[in-house]
Protein backbone atom coordinates (compact mmCIF):
# COMPACT_ATOMS: atom_id res chain seq x y z
CA UNK A 1 0.00 0.00 0.00
CA UNK A 2 1.28 3.57 -0.48
CA UNK A 3 0.36 6.85 1.02
CA UNK A 4 0.37 9.73 -0.60
CA UNK A 5 0.85 13.11 1.01
CA UNK A 6 1.33 16.55 -0.22
CA UNK A 7 4.40 18.94 0.46
CA UNK A 8 3.98 22.59 1.05
CA UNK A 9 6.04 25.01 -1.50
CA UNK A 10 8.07 26.85 0.44
CA UNK A 11 9.88 29.53 -2.33
CA UNK A 12 9.44 27.22 -5.49
CA UNK A 13 9.01 23.86 -6.46
CA UNK A 14 12.62 22.87 -6.87
CA UNK A 15 13.81 24.19 -3.50
CA UNK A 16 10.71 21.68 -1.65
CA UNK A 17 11.38 18.46 -3.83
CA UNK A 18 15.30 19.07 -2.66
CA UNK A 19 14.36 19.62 0.44
CA UNK A 20 12.64 16.61 0.77
CA UNK A 21 15.72 14.07 -0.76
CA UNK A 22 17.72 16.13 1.61
CA UNK A 23 15.40 15.08 4.67
CA UNK A 24 15.92 11.20 3.12
CA UNK A 25 19.58 11.21 4.02
CA UNK A 26 19.51 13.18 7.04
CA UNK A 27 16.80 11.05 8.94
CA UNK A 28 18.75 8.28 7.84
CA UNK A 29 16.49 6.53 5.46
CA UNK A 30 19.03 6.07 2.92
CA UNK A 31 22.41 6.43 3.56
CA UNK A 32 23.68 7.33 0.17
CA UNK A 33 21.79 9.62 -2.10
CA UNK A 34 21.86 9.09 -6.06
CA UNK A 35 20.81 12.65 -7.42
CA UNK A 36 21.09 14.42 -10.54
CA UNK A 37 22.95 17.62 -9.78
CA UNK A 38 24.48 20.72 -11.94
CA UNK A 39 27.72 20.24 -13.45
CA UNK A 40 30.24 23.05 -11.94
CA UNK A 41 30.46 23.97 -15.49
CA UNK A 42 26.69 24.82 -15.48
CA UNK A 43 25.86 23.39 -18.88
CA UNK A 44 24.89 19.91 -17.68
CA UNK A 45 23.11 17.79 -15.00
CA UNK A 46 24.29 14.54 -14.35
CA UNK A 47 23.72 12.14 -11.75
CA UNK A 48 26.19 11.88 -8.55
CA UNK A 49 26.13 9.48 -5.72
CA UNK A 50 26.47 11.45 -2.35
CA UNK A 51 27.27 10.07 1.27
CA UNK A 52 27.18 13.79 2.89
CA UNK A 53 24.48 15.98 3.11
CA UNK A 54 26.85 18.81 2.53
CA UNK A 55 27.03 17.87 -0.57
CA UNK A 56 23.39 18.60 -2.48
CA UNK A 57 23.57 21.81 -2.95
CA UNK A 58 23.61 21.56 -7.08
CA UNK A 59 20.39 19.03 -6.89
CA UNK A 60 18.22 19.31 -9.61
CA UNK A 61 15.94 16.12 -10.20
CA UNK A 62 13.35 18.11 -12.84
CA UNK A 63 16.40 18.73 -14.66
CA UNK A 64 15.06 18.18 -18.83
CA UNK A 65 18.46 16.73 -19.50
CA UNK A 66 19.44 12.96 -19.69
CA UNK A 67 22.51 12.52 -20.51
CA UNK A 68 22.90 8.78 -19.25
CA UNK A 69 19.91 6.04 -18.54
CA UNK A 70 20.93 5.47 -15.07
CA UNK A 71 19.55 2.07 -14.65
CA UNK A 72 23.14 1.49 -15.87
CA UNK A 73 24.45 3.24 -12.50
CA UNK A 74 21.91 1.59 -10.60
CA UNK A 75 23.39 -2.11 -12.20
CA UNK A 76 27.30 -0.64 -11.35
CA UNK A 77 26.06 0.34 -7.71
CA UNK A 78 23.87 -3.13 -7.18
CA UNK A 79 24.65 -5.67 -9.62
CA UNK A 80 26.71 -7.55 -6.21
CA UNK A 81 24.33 -6.26 -3.40
CA UNK A 82 24.12 -2.29 -2.45
CA UNK A 83 26.21 -2.26 0.69
CA UNK A 84 24.57 0.37 1.62
CA UNK A 85 20.69 1.76 2.06
CA UNK A 86 21.09 3.82 -1.35
CA UNK A 87 18.16 5.96 -2.65
CA UNK A 88 18.11 6.48 -6.32
CA UNK A 89 15.98 9.17 -8.13
CA UNK A 90 15.00 8.05 -11.69
CA UNK A 91 12.91 8.94 -14.51
CA UNK A 92 10.51 6.35 -15.54
CA UNK A 93 12.38 5.33 -18.17
CA UNK A 94 15.05 4.85 -15.94
CA UNK A 95 12.67 2.99 -13.73
CA UNK A 96 11.26 0.54 -16.18
CA UNK A 97 14.89 0.12 -17.69
CA UNK A 98 16.22 -0.89 -13.89
CA UNK A 99 13.16 -3.41 -13.72
CA UNK A 100 14.70 -5.04 -16.82
CA UNK A 101 17.96 -5.14 -15.54
CA UNK A 102 17.12 -6.86 -11.82
CA UNK A 103 15.24 -9.47 -14.40
CA UNK A 104 18.71 -10.04 -16.15
CA UNK A 105 20.36 -10.43 -13.42
CA UNK A 106 22.63 -6.93 -13.87
CA UNK A 107 20.78 -5.00 -10.90
CA UNK A 108 19.50 -5.89 -7.05
CA UNK A 109 17.01 -4.29 -5.11
CA UNK A 110 17.91 -4.89 -1.87
CA UNK A 111 18.81 -2.11 -0.10
CA UNK A 112 18.19 0.28 -2.89
CA UNK A 113 15.09 2.89 -2.26
CA UNK A 114 13.21 3.96 -5.44
CA UNK A 115 12.47 7.30 -5.54
CA UNK A 116 10.65 8.05 -8.66
CA UNK A 117 9.96 11.40 -10.62
CA UNK A 118 7.43 12.95 -13.17
CA UNK A 119 9.45 13.88 -16.24
CA UNK A 120 8.66 17.16 -18.47
CA UNK A 121 10.60 16.19 -21.04
CA UNK A 122 14.27 16.34 -22.22
CA UNK A 123 16.34 18.00 -24.16
CA UNK A 124 19.58 16.73 -26.14
CA UNK A 125 22.73 17.33 -23.75
CA UNK A 126 24.05 19.78 -26.74
CA UNK A 127 20.89 21.62 -26.54
CA UNK A 128 20.39 22.09 -23.09
CA UNK A 129 24.16 23.14 -22.60
CA UNK A 130 23.42 25.96 -25.38
CA UNK A 131 20.25 26.92 -23.35
CA UNK A 132 22.54 27.16 -20.37
CA UNK A 133 24.63 29.51 -22.57
CA UNK A 134 21.75 31.51 -23.78
CA UNK A 135 21.24 32.19 -20.07
CA UNK A 136 17.73 30.42 -19.97
CA UNK A 137 16.73 28.03 -16.92
CA UNK A 138 15.60 25.12 -18.92
CA UNK A 139 13.89 23.35 -15.36
CA UNK A 140 12.35 26.61 -14.08
CA UNK A 141 10.96 27.16 -17.52
CA UNK A 142 8.96 23.78 -17.56
CA UNK A 143 8.50 23.88 -13.64
CA UNK A 144 6.03 27.33 -14.31
CA UNK A 145 3.90 24.69 -16.63
CA UNK A 146 3.14 21.91 -14.29
CA UNK A 147 -0.10 23.21 -13.17
CA UNK A 148 -1.77 23.33 -16.57
CA UNK A 149 -0.27 21.31 -19.10
CA UNK A 150 1.63 19.94 -20.85
CA UNK A 151 5.06 21.72 -20.88
CA UNK A 152 5.84 22.94 -24.10
CA UNK A 153 9.65 23.18 -24.67
CA UNK A 154 11.68 26.39 -25.70
CA UNK A 155 11.04 28.17 -28.43
CA UNK A 156 12.63 26.58 -31.32
CA UNK A 157 13.93 23.53 -29.72
CA UNK A 158 11.78 20.21 -29.17
CA UNK A 159 12.45 17.78 -26.73
CA UNK A 160 14.31 14.75 -27.65
CA UNK A 161 12.40 12.07 -30.14
CA UNK A 162 11.61 9.34 -27.30
CA UNK A 163 10.45 12.19 -25.18
CA UNK A 164 7.53 13.23 -27.59
CA UNK A 165 6.29 9.73 -28.20
CA UNK A 166 6.96 8.71 -24.15
CA UNK A 167 3.67 7.58 -22.68
CA UNK A 168 4.88 7.29 -19.24
CA UNK A 169 5.42 10.80 -18.36
CA UNK A 170 4.66 9.70 -14.59
CA UNK A 171 6.21 6.65 -12.32
CA UNK A 172 2.31 5.97 -11.06
CA UNK A 173 1.36 4.82 -13.86
CA UNK A 174 -0.36 1.67 -14.88
CA UNK A 175 1.89 -0.21 -16.13
CA UNK A 176 4.78 0.65 -14.49
CA UNK A 177 6.67 -0.96 -11.66
CA UNK A 178 5.82 1.36 -8.30
CA UNK A 179 8.66 3.14 -7.30
CA UNK A 180 8.63 3.43 -3.20
CA UNK A 181 8.93 6.97 -3.26
CA UNK A 182 7.28 9.33 -5.94
CA UNK A 183 7.52 13.21 -6.21
CA UNK A 184 4.71 14.19 -8.87
CA UNK A 185 4.66 17.68 -10.07
CA UNK A 186 2.58 17.80 -13.04
CA UNK A 187 -1.40 19.59 -12.25
CA UNK A 188 -0.29 19.92 -9.24
CA UNK A 189 -0.83 24.22 -7.82
CA UNK A 190 1.36 24.77 -4.75
CA UNK A 191 2.19 21.50 -3.34
CA UNK A 192 3.85 18.91 -5.18
CA UNK A 193 2.92 15.04 -4.69
CA UNK A 194 4.57 12.88 -2.45
CA UNK A 195 3.73 8.66 -2.43
CA UNK A 196 5.47 6.84 -0.26
CA UNK A 197 5.30 2.86 0.71
CA UNK A 198 3.13 3.25 3.94
CA UNK A 199 6.38 2.40 5.79
CA UNK A 200 8.10 5.48 4.78
CA UNK A 201 5.34 7.73 6.01
CA UNK A 202 6.25 8.19 9.39
CA UNK A 203 9.77 8.03 9.42
CA UNK A 204 9.28 10.78 6.89
CA UNK A 205 6.23 12.78 9.14
CA UNK A 206 4.37 12.57 5.95
CA UNK A 207 0.42 13.24 6.50
CA UNK A 208 -2.18 11.80 4.25
CA UNK A 209 -3.84 13.94 1.78
CA UNK A 210 -5.48 13.41 -1.32
CA UNK A 211 -3.81 13.83 -4.68
CA UNK A 212 -3.92 17.48 -5.99
CA UNK A 213 -6.93 17.60 -7.90
CA UNK A 214 -5.68 18.64 -11.33
CA UNK A 215 -3.48 15.94 -11.93
CA UNK A 216 -5.24 13.31 -13.45
CA UNK A 217 -6.25 15.62 -16.06
CA UNK A 218 -3.08 17.21 -16.89
CA UNK A 219 -1.49 13.84 -16.83
CA UNK A 220 -4.13 12.33 -19.27
CA UNK A 221 -3.41 15.18 -21.57
CA UNK A 222 -0.15 14.54 -21.74
CA UNK A 223 0.05 10.90 -22.45
CA UNK A 224 -2.74 11.69 -25.11
CA UNK A 225 -0.72 13.59 -26.60
CA UNK A 226 2.41 11.51 -26.69
CA UNK A 227 0.74 8.52 -27.47
CA UNK A 228 -0.71 10.16 -30.93
CA UNK A 229 2.61 11.54 -31.48
CA UNK A 230 3.93 7.98 -31.05
CA UNK A 231 1.64 6.42 -33.22
CA UNK A 232 2.02 9.19 -36.23
CA UNK A 233 5.92 7.94 -36.08
CA UNK A 234 5.32 4.76 -35.93
CA UNK A 235 2.82 4.89 -38.98
CA UNK A 236 5.66 7.16 -40.68
CA UNK A 237 8.43 4.49 -40.34
CA UNK A 238 6.06 1.70 -41.30
CA UNK A 239 5.04 3.60 -44.25
CA UNK A 240 9.06 3.94 -45.27
CA UNK A 241 10.05 0.29 -44.14
CA UNK A 242 8.03 -2.04 -46.58
CA UNK A 243 10.46 -3.97 -48.23
CA UNK A 244 14.37 -4.46 -47.81
CA UNK A 245 15.18 -1.08 -49.80
CA UNK A 246 13.67 0.99 -47.39
CA UNK A 247 14.74 -0.91 -44.37
CA UNK A 248 18.35 0.02 -46.05
CA UNK A 249 17.47 3.91 -46.87
CA UNK A 250 17.66 3.76 -42.69
CA UNK A 251 20.42 2.71 -42.07
CA UNK A 252 21.98 4.50 -45.29
CA UNK A 253 23.77 6.67 -42.92
CA UNK A 254 24.59 4.39 -40.37
CA UNK A 255 28.49 4.11 -39.33
CA UNK A 256 28.30 1.65 -37.52
CA UNK A 257 29.91 2.82 -34.37
CA UNK A 258 27.42 1.00 -32.32
CA UNK A 259 27.27 3.91 -30.10
CA UNK A 260 23.15 2.90 -29.96
CA UNK A 261 24.19 -0.02 -28.06
CA UNK A 262 26.25 1.30 -25.89
CA UNK A 263 24.30 3.73 -25.00
CA UNK A 264 21.22 1.19 -24.58
CA UNK A 265 20.43 0.37 -20.83
CA UNK A 266 19.18 -3.04 -21.97
CA UNK A 267 22.20 -3.87 -23.67
CA UNK A 268 23.87 -4.69 -21.14
CA UNK A 269 26.98 -7.68 -22.33
CA UNK A 270 30.31 -7.06 -21.71
CA UNK A 271 31.25 -8.86 -24.81
CA UNK A 272 28.53 -8.07 -27.87
CA UNK A 273 28.80 -11.04 -30.28
CA UNK A 274 29.06 -8.00 -33.11
CA UNK A 275 32.26 -6.63 -31.19
CA UNK A 276 34.06 -10.39 -31.46
CA UNK A 277 35.66 -11.66 -34.05
CA UNK A 278 32.63 -13.62 -34.56
CA UNK A 279 32.06 -11.88 -38.03
CA UNK A 280 34.85 -11.61 -38.73
CA UNK A 281 36.11 -13.52 -41.87
CA UNK A 282 39.09 -14.39 -44.00
CA UNK A 283 39.90 -11.79 -47.25
CA UNK A 284 38.78 -14.90 -49.70
CA UNK A 285 35.42 -14.36 -48.29
CA UNK A 286 34.98 -10.74 -49.30
CA UNK A 287 36.40 -11.49 -52.56
CA UNK A 288 33.91 -14.47 -52.83
CA UNK A 289 30.82 -11.98 -51.92
CA UNK A 290 31.66 -9.86 -54.22
CA UNK A 291 31.91 -11.80 -56.70
CA UNK A 292 28.53 -13.59 -56.31
CA UNK A 293 26.96 -10.18 -55.83
CA UNK A 294 29.31 -7.99 -58.33
CA UNK A 295 29.74 -5.82 -55.64
CA UNK A 296 29.22 -5.74 -51.33
CA UNK A 297 28.95 -2.70 -48.94
CA UNK A 298 32.03 -2.17 -46.72
CA UNK A 299 32.29 -2.90 -44.12
CA UNK A 300 29.98 -5.62 -44.50
CA UNK A 301 27.17 -6.61 -41.63
CA UNK A 302 25.25 -3.59 -40.99
CA UNK A 303 22.23 -5.46 -40.95
CA UNK A 304 22.83 -7.97 -38.79
CA UNK A 305 24.11 -5.57 -36.14
CA UNK A 306 20.38 -3.94 -35.89
CA UNK A 307 18.66 -7.09 -36.60
CA UNK A 308 20.47 -8.91 -33.78
CA UNK A 309 20.14 -6.52 -31.33
CA UNK A 310 16.96 -6.48 -32.23
CA UNK A 311 16.46 -9.80 -31.35
CA UNK A 312 18.36 -10.25 -28.27
CA UNK A 313 16.69 -7.41 -26.67
CA UNK A 314 13.64 -5.81 -28.53
CA UNK A 315 11.33 -7.91 -25.74
CA UNK A 316 13.09 -5.67 -23.25
CA UNK A 317 12.96 -1.84 -24.91
CA UNK A 318 11.45 0.50 -22.58
CA UNK A 319 11.93 3.76 -25.37
CA UNK A 320 14.25 5.82 -23.31
CA UNK A 321 15.66 6.47 -26.87
CA UNK A 322 18.99 6.65 -25.29
CA UNK A 323 19.93 5.17 -29.07
CA UNK A 324 19.34 7.96 -30.87
CA UNK A 325 20.35 10.42 -29.28
CA UNK A 326 24.07 8.42 -28.94
CA UNK A 327 23.71 8.27 -33.23
CA UNK A 328 25.96 10.83 -34.64
CA UNK A 329 23.88 10.66 -38.00
CA UNK A 330 20.08 11.37 -36.57
CA UNK A 331 19.03 7.79 -38.03
CA UNK A 332 15.90 7.30 -35.88
CA UNK A 333 16.84 4.00 -34.20
CA UNK A 334 14.61 4.74 -30.91
CA UNK A 335 11.34 4.82 -33.42
CA UNK A 336 12.54 1.91 -34.92
CA UNK A 337 13.14 -0.36 -32.06
CA UNK A 338 10.22 1.11 -29.99
CA UNK A 339 8.25 0.09 -33.20
CA UNK A 340 9.37 -3.42 -33.85
CA UNK A 341 9.46 -3.47 -29.58
CA UNK A 342 5.45 -2.82 -29.43
CA UNK A 343 5.17 -6.02 -31.63
CA UNK A 344 7.85 -8.32 -30.62
CA UNK A 345 6.41 -7.43 -26.51
CA UNK A 346 2.69 -7.92 -27.85
CA UNK A 347 2.85 -11.74 -28.78
CA UNK A 348 3.93 -12.05 -25.05
CA UNK A 349 1.57 -9.48 -23.47
CA UNK A 350 4.84 -8.02 -22.03
CA UNK A 351 5.28 -4.51 -20.36
CA UNK A 352 8.75 -4.39 -19.84
CA UNK A 353 8.77 -2.44 -16.75
CA UNK A 354 5.62 -3.17 -15.78
CA UNK A 355 6.20 -5.75 -13.28
CA UNK A 356 9.37 -7.68 -11.17
CA UNK A 357 7.01 -11.33 -11.55
CA UNK A 358 6.70 -11.16 -15.30
CA UNK A 359 9.23 -13.36 -16.56
CA UNK A 360 11.65 -12.07 -19.50
CA UNK A 361 9.99 -13.91 -22.66
CA UNK A 362 13.23 -14.99 -23.44
CA UNK A 363 14.05 -16.79 -20.41
CA UNK A 364 10.41 -18.63 -20.72
CA UNK A 365 8.34 -20.24 -22.43
CA UNK A 366 4.33 -22.25 -22.33
CA UNK A 367 3.87 -25.52 -23.79
CA UNK A 368 0.66 -24.41 -25.13
CA UNK A 369 1.02 -21.36 -26.63
CA UNK A 370 2.12 -20.64 -30.55
CA UNK A 371 1.21 -23.93 -31.67
CA UNK A 372 0.85 -22.87 -34.99
CA UNK A 373 4.37 -22.49 -35.36
CA UNK A 374 6.58 -25.57 -36.09
CA UNK A 375 3.51 -27.81 -37.36
CA UNK A 376 2.89 -28.21 -41.32
CA UNK B 1 17.17 -18.78 -68.49
CA UNK B 2 17.30 -21.90 -66.39
CA UNK B 3 15.11 -21.74 -63.89
CA UNK B 4 15.32 -20.59 -60.28
CA UNK B 5 17.02 -22.72 -57.81
CA UNK B 6 16.11 -21.85 -54.71
CA UNK B 7 18.82 -22.21 -51.62
CA UNK B 8 17.58 -23.38 -48.41
CA UNK B 9 19.64 -23.04 -45.38
CA UNK B 10 18.39 -25.80 -42.79
CA UNK B 11 19.59 -25.84 -38.80
CA UNK B 12 18.48 -29.40 -37.99
CA UNK B 13 18.69 -30.74 -34.40
CA UNK B 14 21.09 -33.48 -34.14
CA UNK B 15 18.19 -35.66 -32.14
CA UNK B 16 15.18 -35.63 -34.76
CA UNK B 17 15.48 -33.76 -37.60
CA UNK B 18 19.16 -33.99 -38.62
CA UNK B 19 18.75 -38.00 -38.12
CA UNK B 20 15.27 -37.75 -40.02
CA UNK B 21 17.32 -35.97 -42.96
CA UNK B 22 20.07 -38.95 -42.85
CA UNK B 23 16.74 -41.91 -42.66
CA UNK B 24 15.88 -40.41 -46.13
CA UNK B 25 19.04 -40.49 -47.57
CA UNK B 26 19.96 -43.57 -46.36
CA UNK B 27 16.00 -44.70 -47.44
CA UNK B 28 16.25 -43.60 -50.63
CA UNK B 29 13.57 -41.06 -50.54
CA UNK B 30 14.14 -38.52 -53.46
CA UNK B 31 13.91 -35.10 -52.65
CA UNK B 32 15.24 -31.94 -54.05
CA UNK B 33 18.89 -31.27 -53.82
CA UNK B 34 18.43 -27.44 -52.56
CA UNK B 35 19.07 -27.77 -49.09
CA UNK B 36 22.39 -27.19 -46.96
CA UNK B 37 22.21 -28.92 -43.81
CA UNK B 38 23.80 -27.59 -40.27
CA UNK B 39 23.79 -29.62 -37.35
CA UNK B 40 23.37 -28.51 -33.87
CA UNK B 41 22.74 -30.05 -30.74
CA UNK B 42 19.23 -29.05 -30.16
CA UNK B 43 16.81 -26.13 -31.81
CA UNK B 44 17.30 -24.08 -28.52
CA UNK B 45 20.88 -23.44 -29.29
CA UNK B 46 20.21 -21.75 -32.62
CA UNK B 47 20.40 -17.89 -32.40
CA UNK B 48 18.25 -16.61 -34.50
CA UNK B 49 21.48 -14.08 -35.77
CA UNK B 50 22.60 -17.00 -37.83
CA UNK B 51 19.11 -17.08 -39.42
CA UNK B 52 19.62 -13.29 -40.21
CA UNK B 53 23.06 -13.60 -41.39
CA UNK B 54 21.67 -16.69 -44.15
CA UNK B 55 19.00 -14.56 -45.19
CA UNK B 56 21.04 -11.24 -45.15
CA UNK B 57 23.78 -13.54 -47.52
CA UNK B 58 21.28 -14.15 -49.67
CA UNK B 59 20.00 -17.78 -48.76
CA UNK B 60 15.85 -17.97 -49.83
CA UNK B 61 15.22 -19.73 -47.16
CA UNK B 62 15.69 -20.79 -43.76
CA UNK B 63 14.70 -24.37 -42.88
CA UNK B 64 14.59 -25.32 -38.34
CA UNK B 65 14.16 -28.48 -38.03
CA UNK B 66 13.83 -29.61 -34.17
CA UNK B 67 12.05 -32.10 -32.11
CA UNK B 68 8.36 -32.49 -31.12
CA UNK B 69 6.87 -30.43 -28.43
CA UNK B 70 7.72 -32.82 -25.39
CA UNK B 71 10.03 -34.63 -27.18
CA UNK B 72 13.08 -32.19 -26.71
CA UNK B 73 16.45 -34.03 -25.87
CA UNK B 74 17.14 -30.98 -23.09
CA UNK B 75 13.71 -31.04 -22.06
CA UNK B 76 12.28 -26.93 -23.36
CA UNK B 77 14.83 -26.46 -26.20
CA UNK B 78 12.36 -26.44 -28.74
CA UNK B 79 9.78 -24.13 -26.56
CA UNK B 80 12.74 -21.75 -26.45
CA UNK B 81 13.47 -21.99 -30.22
CA UNK B 82 9.51 -21.62 -31.02
CA UNK B 83 9.67 -18.46 -29.02
CA UNK B 84 12.79 -17.04 -30.44
CA UNK B 85 11.35 -17.74 -34.17
CA UNK B 86 7.63 -16.00 -33.37
CA UNK B 87 10.26 -13.05 -32.53
CA UNK B 88 12.36 -13.34 -35.06
CA UNK B 89 9.64 -13.58 -37.88
CA UNK B 90 7.99 -9.98 -36.45
CA UNK B 91 10.98 -8.36 -36.63
CA UNK B 92 11.38 -9.56 -40.39
CA UNK B 93 8.33 -8.38 -40.97
CA UNK B 94 8.20 -5.12 -39.33
CA UNK B 95 11.45 -4.68 -41.33
CA UNK B 96 10.07 -4.90 -44.25
CA UNK B 97 11.27 -8.83 -44.90
CA UNK B 98 9.22 -11.50 -45.71
CA UNK B 99 9.07 -13.74 -42.52
CA UNK B 100 7.57 -16.75 -44.87
CA UNK B 101 11.12 -17.40 -46.02
CA UNK B 102 11.73 -18.86 -42.29
CA UNK B 103 10.42 -22.19 -41.47
CA UNK B 104 9.92 -24.33 -38.52
CA UNK B 105 9.12 -27.60 -38.32
CA UNK B 106 9.12 -30.34 -35.62
CA UNK B 107 10.60 -33.55 -37.72
CA UNK B 108 11.48 -36.75 -35.73
CA UNK B 109 14.15 -39.18 -36.59
CA UNK B 110 11.99 -42.04 -37.51
CA UNK B 111 9.86 -39.11 -39.85
CA UNK B 112 12.35 -39.43 -43.19
CA UNK B 113 9.30 -39.11 -45.83
CA UNK B 114 8.31 -35.96 -43.62
CA UNK B 115 11.74 -34.35 -44.06
CA UNK B 116 11.51 -35.04 -47.91
CA UNK B 117 7.85 -33.95 -48.01
CA UNK B 118 8.92 -30.77 -46.71
CA UNK B 119 12.10 -29.73 -48.32
CA UNK B 120 9.44 -30.42 -51.77
CA UNK B 121 7.03 -28.34 -50.48
CA UNK B 122 9.04 -25.51 -49.19
CA UNK B 123 11.30 -25.53 -52.77
CA UNK B 124 8.26 -25.20 -54.11
CA UNK B 125 6.39 -22.26 -51.65
CA UNK B 126 10.42 -20.83 -52.47
CA UNK B 127 9.91 -20.86 -56.81
CA UNK B 128 6.44 -19.77 -56.40
CA UNK B 129 8.00 -16.24 -53.88
CA UNK B 130 11.49 -15.86 -56.19
CA UNK B 131 14.99 -15.18 -55.28
CA UNK B 132 15.21 -13.55 -51.88
CA UNK B 133 15.22 -9.73 -52.98
CA UNK B 134 18.14 -9.34 -50.91
CA UNK B 135 20.51 -10.61 -53.69
CA UNK B 136 20.32 -7.84 -55.70
CA UNK B 137 20.69 -4.99 -52.96
CA UNK B 138 24.59 -4.37 -51.72
CA UNK B 139 23.71 -1.93 -49.21
CA UNK B 140 23.35 -5.17 -46.43
S1 LIG C 1 16.94 0.24 -27.86
FE1 LIG C 1 17.05 2.48 -27.58
S2 LIG C 1 15.00 3.06 -26.78
FE2 LIG C 1 15.19 0.81 -26.51
S3 LIG C 1 15.99 0.54 -24.39
FE3 LIG C 1 17.81 0.57 -25.79
S4 LIG C 1 18.46 2.77 -25.82
FE4 LIG C 1 16.35 2.73 -24.95
S1 LIG D 1 24.65 4.97 -33.32
FE1 LIG D 1 23.77 5.38 -35.36
S2 LIG D 1 25.55 5.31 -36.78
FE2 LIG D 1 26.24 4.35 -34.84
S3 LIG D 1 25.82 2.13 -35.15
FE3 LIG D 1 23.97 2.98 -34.14
S4 LIG D 1 22.58 3.53 -35.86
FE4 LIG D 1 24.66 3.25 -36.75
S1 LIG E 1 17.01 -31.90 -28.71
FE1 LIG E 1 15.91 -31.70 -30.60
S2 LIG E 1 14.98 -29.74 -30.31
FE2 LIG E 1 16.01 -29.97 -28.40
Amino acid sequence: MAVNAVLEIEDNVLNTLNAFLRGLLERGVVDDLLVPQTTLAGDNVVQTLVHDVAHLSAMNPMAPVLPVNSATLVSKLTITGAPRKVGVVLRTCELRALVELVKLQQATLENVVLIGVDCLGTYEVTDYATLIADGIDPTAELLAQIKDGPPRPHDGYNFRAACQMCEYPTPDAPGVHAPDIHLGVLGTDGGVLVTVRDDLAEPLELTPASIPAGRKAVVEALVRERAAERDRRFAEFRARVTDVSGLLAQFSTCIRCHNCMIACPICYCRECIVRTTTFDHEPRQYFDWAERKSIIRMPVDTLIFHLTRLNHMSTSCVGCGMCESACPNDIPVATIFRAVGEKVQAIFDYVPGRSLEDELPLATFREDELTELGEK
Amino acid sequence: MPEFEPRIVAFLCNWCTYTGADLAGTSRIQYPPNVRIIRLMCSGGLDPVYVTKALLEGADGVLIGGCHPGDCHYQSGNYKARRRVAILKTILEQLGFDPDRVWLRWISASEGQYFADTVTEMVAALKEKGPNPVRELWGI
